[in-house]
């Protein structure tokens, strides 16, 4: 026994002396042929029959012919095998793991161990028992198993514990055998700091920016694609795990290094892989999502300037959505509009835009005098006040404006220069249906948004936001109007949304008061909004998109939650706020706002806005 | 740490000598029943380093918070260059007073040029429409703000830091970034408030000369410190603000000598004839004192 006797739910004490040992009592070496081994098994697994039946959504009855969910746990073996693979040396592979592969070895493991066992028992339950596995699925559940143990084997620097006040109650012990046992948890999976990435020729980093938004296209599509519950669940364990690997790897620090050193190309091809998306579809039915997923994603970046630069927490932002939408839609020739006219599309976006503008600043003025939790409440109050005046605008409560919670309904598609927004069109030998039409029109918007925010983040402007933010009394003694200032923050994010407005309501046909609600279960609502970008990373760019891409995913994926769609996305929130309070793709300054006990790094490149 | 590393000699806000920078008359605060400035005047001259001293709780940052616009003087008024001040502190800031805080307010999680840009922000006129458009003039102002900005850093002494955040700063270093970030507005007038609070000798030695070059571009100073060595080094008037009230305004030797600051520092018997009992205690007592402080005499003379 060591002196490491304080880790009671690691799996067994180690054996062995040294500090650096492994989780489990295997000798590295072994643990390392183990996880190789197994891995490489796990994938010609994948290759057999798991199932007899083709009752379990995929087909994964087939020989030689992986389906389904064993396609995840083959990519996850794979991804097992090479970094195990790197870790031995060879050549050719080092790449792989620029800051140490023994983590990111576990984690890959982990992956494709939870994908596998995921498949299986779902099998198992799904069609009452284990008889209903063939040997295939056995085999798969034992090498995934195999491979993970290995991998635990693998060695990792072992924590101290902090030594036991022995005046301290049964509990507090516990509590404190409890976050050493975290401490080793976390440590298992503690990676070094990546080694910095050799100078390429720049067509080479190019590549690689290519390489990278090719996967992150597929990723994304193959996500989107999902047909089935338990496919898009698997999708979520390997994809989720998956990254954390590459992440441990160093792969992740790699890529970020190479992409902000051409920041311009990796936009534009950002730009080039999203509009690629609905050439990889068949029908229109996955473009649908792709749009709505884009306009909630451009409102959360809207939100973004407003929240994230400036820091004004604003909880009624659908409210400017909303403003657009109606507004677009009453000048755009729907016959519920008391107006009557049809504008042109690019009237309709300036409508929908200054209108937006309009009410922004009409909310802004008298509210931005106030700081902080108030602001935040009297922006919900203003965003509700919008939708219920909305639904009693309708001709009995009060004036015939929006045709209450009936709405403007048959907006007709749009039609540019001749180009017909509502009929399916043939580019090139793909068929591009109605909502791809939508798609590459939002694209555009959300570029605009992009640019805006880009650079008007930095700038002057930009700068003074960030100050306000961070010491209101000092940006003013500075010479900063700070009301000024954060009123046109919040006009810009208004128009902003306003601009997406205009489009949504074109696509969705109908612009009713509920679509514009601050919480519920479909986004974009004020608080899926804020979620998105708080969960993506304030301040940035990727984040709010990815965030909102998730968010709309998710629960759009996951229908056999029902009802508890909301509670779920209530506790993954929390989870996240606790464990990576700066959001997925963290800006630099805030993940320095939230570990100020990590070590920063002092020098903070052009990137860090 | 001399004016030869800046390219200019003399500040764009700097006046010509002689000329009266700021002059607050009958400035009185109060804060419902307390009264925390009671009718104090003070003028700062062009080319002066003027100190305000005085105890705790005197209400010297109240009084400059009144300079600075943070709050509105309930009596009296503040002209700066003979002009009333206006009542919201980024007018004071463009119209040519900026100022440090005692407590020290950088943009934290800003880098150190990013701190002195926003400083320059009275001074450009670069709106939302320029940023997203991004026209020749734009990246001329952007280009000649930076240019400003690294002068100033190299001003300081922190022009090697310039992309670090300001938050991984010594303490030290800190303080001399908010006084380039204040510089950066181009002011007439530069408030410090106790610049030195917390700095060794060293350092304070630094920020000493570093003042006397900002004196040298033709930027008034007024200071606050509780240093009183690095008050009477410096300051060619000293004001003592006691209890909301000035005291007594003079040289250096004037306020040194006098003996309501030191009663105001250090206390004074209390009135109403204290009987003779209580007077033998006290000389007793203080005979006391005296062997004592005979016994180490290094101690009182450190500072």
């Amino acid at each position: 026994m060591t002196t490491q006797t304080t880790a009671p739910e690691t799996p067994s004490a180690p054996t062995t002396g040294a500090a650096n040992s492994g989780l489990l009592g295997i000798p590295a070496a072994t643990g390392r042929a183990l996880a190789t081994g197994g891995s490489v098994l796990t994938i010609v697994a994948t290759f057999l029959s798991w199932t007899w039946t083709a009752d379990f959504p995929g087909d994964l009855t087939v020989y030689g012919y992986p389906g389904g969910l064993q396609v995840l746990v083959l990519i996850g073996g794979a991804l097992t095998t090479l970094l195990a693979l790197a870790s031995y040396g060879i050549k050719g592979l080092r790449w792989l793991t620029p800051a140490g592969a023994d983590p990111a070895i576990k984690l890959a493991a982990l992956a494709t161990f939870a994908t596998a066992w995921y498949t299986v028992l779902a099998i198992t339950i799904e069609l009452g028992g284990a008889v209903n596995l063939e040997p295939g699925g056995y085999i798969v559940a034992v090498t995934s198993l195999t491979a993970l143990t290995g991998a635990l084997a693998l060695p990792f620097q072992r924590p101290e514990a902090d030594p036991i006040d022995p005046d301290s109650t049964g509990w507090e012990k516990f509590k404190h055998s409890l976050a050493h046992g975290w401490t080793t948890t976390k440590a298992v999976f503690a990676s070094g700091s990546p080694r910095p990435v050799r100078e390429l020729p720049s067509y080479a980093e190019i590549l690689i920016i290519v390489a990278v938004l090719a996967l992150g296209l597929t990723v994304f599509t193959y996500g989107i694609g999902t047909e089935y519950d338990e496919l898009f669940v698997g999708f979520l364990i390997l994809a989720g795990t998956g990254f954390a690997a590459l992440n441990k790897a160093g792969l992740i620090a790699h890529a970020s290094q190479i992409t902000a050193r051409h920041q311009t190309i990796t936009t534009f091809g950002a730009f080039i892989a999203a509009a690629l998306f609905p050439f990889t579809q068949t029908d229109d039915q996955y473009a649908t999502i792709g749009v709505y997923i884009l306009i909630f994603a451009t409102v959360a970046l809207g939100l973004n300037i407003v929240v994230g630069l400036a820091g004004l927490l604003d909880l009624g932002y659908v409210a400017f959505l909303g403003v657009g939408a109606y507004a677009a839609s009453l000048v755009s020739g729907s016959p519920n509009s008391p107006f009557h006219v049809h504008f042109p599309f690019w009237a309709a976006v300036i409508v929908g835009a200054l209108a937006s503008l309009v009410f922004g600043v009409l909310i802004g003025a008298p509210t931005l005098r106030l700081r902080g939790d108030y602001l935040a409440i009297v922006t919900l109050g203003f965003g509700e006040i919008f939708r219920i005046t909305a639904n009693n605008l309708d001709g009995t409560s009060g004036p015939d404006l929006t045709n209450g919670s009936n709405g403007i309904s048959s907006i007709p598609n749009l039609d540019i220069l001749g180009f017909d927004f509502g009929a399916q069109h043939d580019i090139a030998g793909f068929t591009i249906g109605r909502f791809a039409n939508y798609f590459f029109l939002m694209l555009i918007i959300t570029a605009v948004v992009v640019l805006v925010f880009r650079r008007s983040g930095n700038s002057r402007i930009g700068r003074a936001w960030v100050a306000i933010r961070e010491d209101e009394t000092a940006a003013l003694a500075m010479g900063i109007n700070g009301f000024r200032v954060k009123l046109i923050a919040f006009a810009v994010g208004a128009s902003l949304a306003g601009l997406a407005g205009t489009v949504q309501a074109h696509v969705t046909y109908t612009v009713t008061p509920e679509q514009y609600l601050f919480a519920g279960a479909i986004p974009p609502n004020s608080a899926f909004l804020l979620a998105a970008v708080v969960l993506g990373g304030m301040g940035t760019i990727a984040g709010p998109l990815i965030g909102a891409a998730l968010l709309f995913l998710i629960p759009n994926k996951l229908q056999f939650l029902g009802d508890y769609q909301l509670f779920a996305f209530g506790v993954a929130l929390i989870l996240l706020m606790r464990f990576r309070p700066e959001g997925l793709i963290p800006n630099r300054r805030r993940q320095l706002e939230f570990h100020e006990e990590a070590e920063a790094p002092t020098v903070l490149g052009k990137t860090g806005a | 740490m001399t004016t030869d590393t800046t390219t200019k000699d003399t500040a764009p806000g700097a006046t010509t000598p002689g000329q009266t920078v700021l002059d607050a008359r009958g400035v009185t605060m109060r804060f419902g029943g307390l009264t925390a400035v009671r009718n104090v005047d003070l003028t700062v001259n062009s080319g002066e380093i003027v100190g305000l001293i005085g105890p705790n709780g005197a209400g010297k940052t109240t009084f400059f918070n009144c300079l600075t616009g943070l709050y509105v003087p309930t009596e009296g008024e503040v002209r700066y260059k003979g002009n009333v001040l206006p009542p919201k502190s980024f007018k004071v800031t463009a119209a040519g007073i900026a100022r440090t805080f005692q407590n020290i307010r950088l943009f934290a999680n800003m880098t150190v040029l990013e701190n002195v840009l926003v400083g320059r922000h009275t001074r450009t006129k670069e709106g939302f429409w320029s940023a997203i458009l991004r026209g020749p003039g734009f990246h001329r102002a952007e280009a000649a703000s930076r240019k400003r900005a690294t002068e100033l850093l190299e001003f300081v002494g922190l022009a090697d830091k310039a992309e670090h955040l300001a938050r991984n700063l010594p303490y030290g270093e800190q303080r001399k970034l908010e006084i380039a970030r204040a510089l950066a507005s181009e002011p007439g007038l530069l408030l410090l408030d106790e610049p030195t609070a917390g700095m060794n000798p060293q350092e304070t030695r630094a920020t000493e000369e570093l003042v006397f070059a900002i004196r040298d571009m033709g930027i008034a100073v007024l200071v606050i410190e509780h240093d009183m060595r690095f008050i009477f080094n410096l300051c060619d008037r000293v004001a003592v603000l006691v209890q909301g009230e000035k005291l007594i305004e003079g040289d250096s030797a004037t306020v040194q000598g006098d003996e309501r600051v030191i009663a105001a520092y250090l206390g004074e018997p209390f009135e109403g004839a204290p009987g003779d009992e209580e007077a033998a205690e006290v000389e007793t007592a203080e005979a006391n004192a005296e062997t004592t402080t005979d016994a180490a005499p290094g101690k009182e003379n450190d500072r």
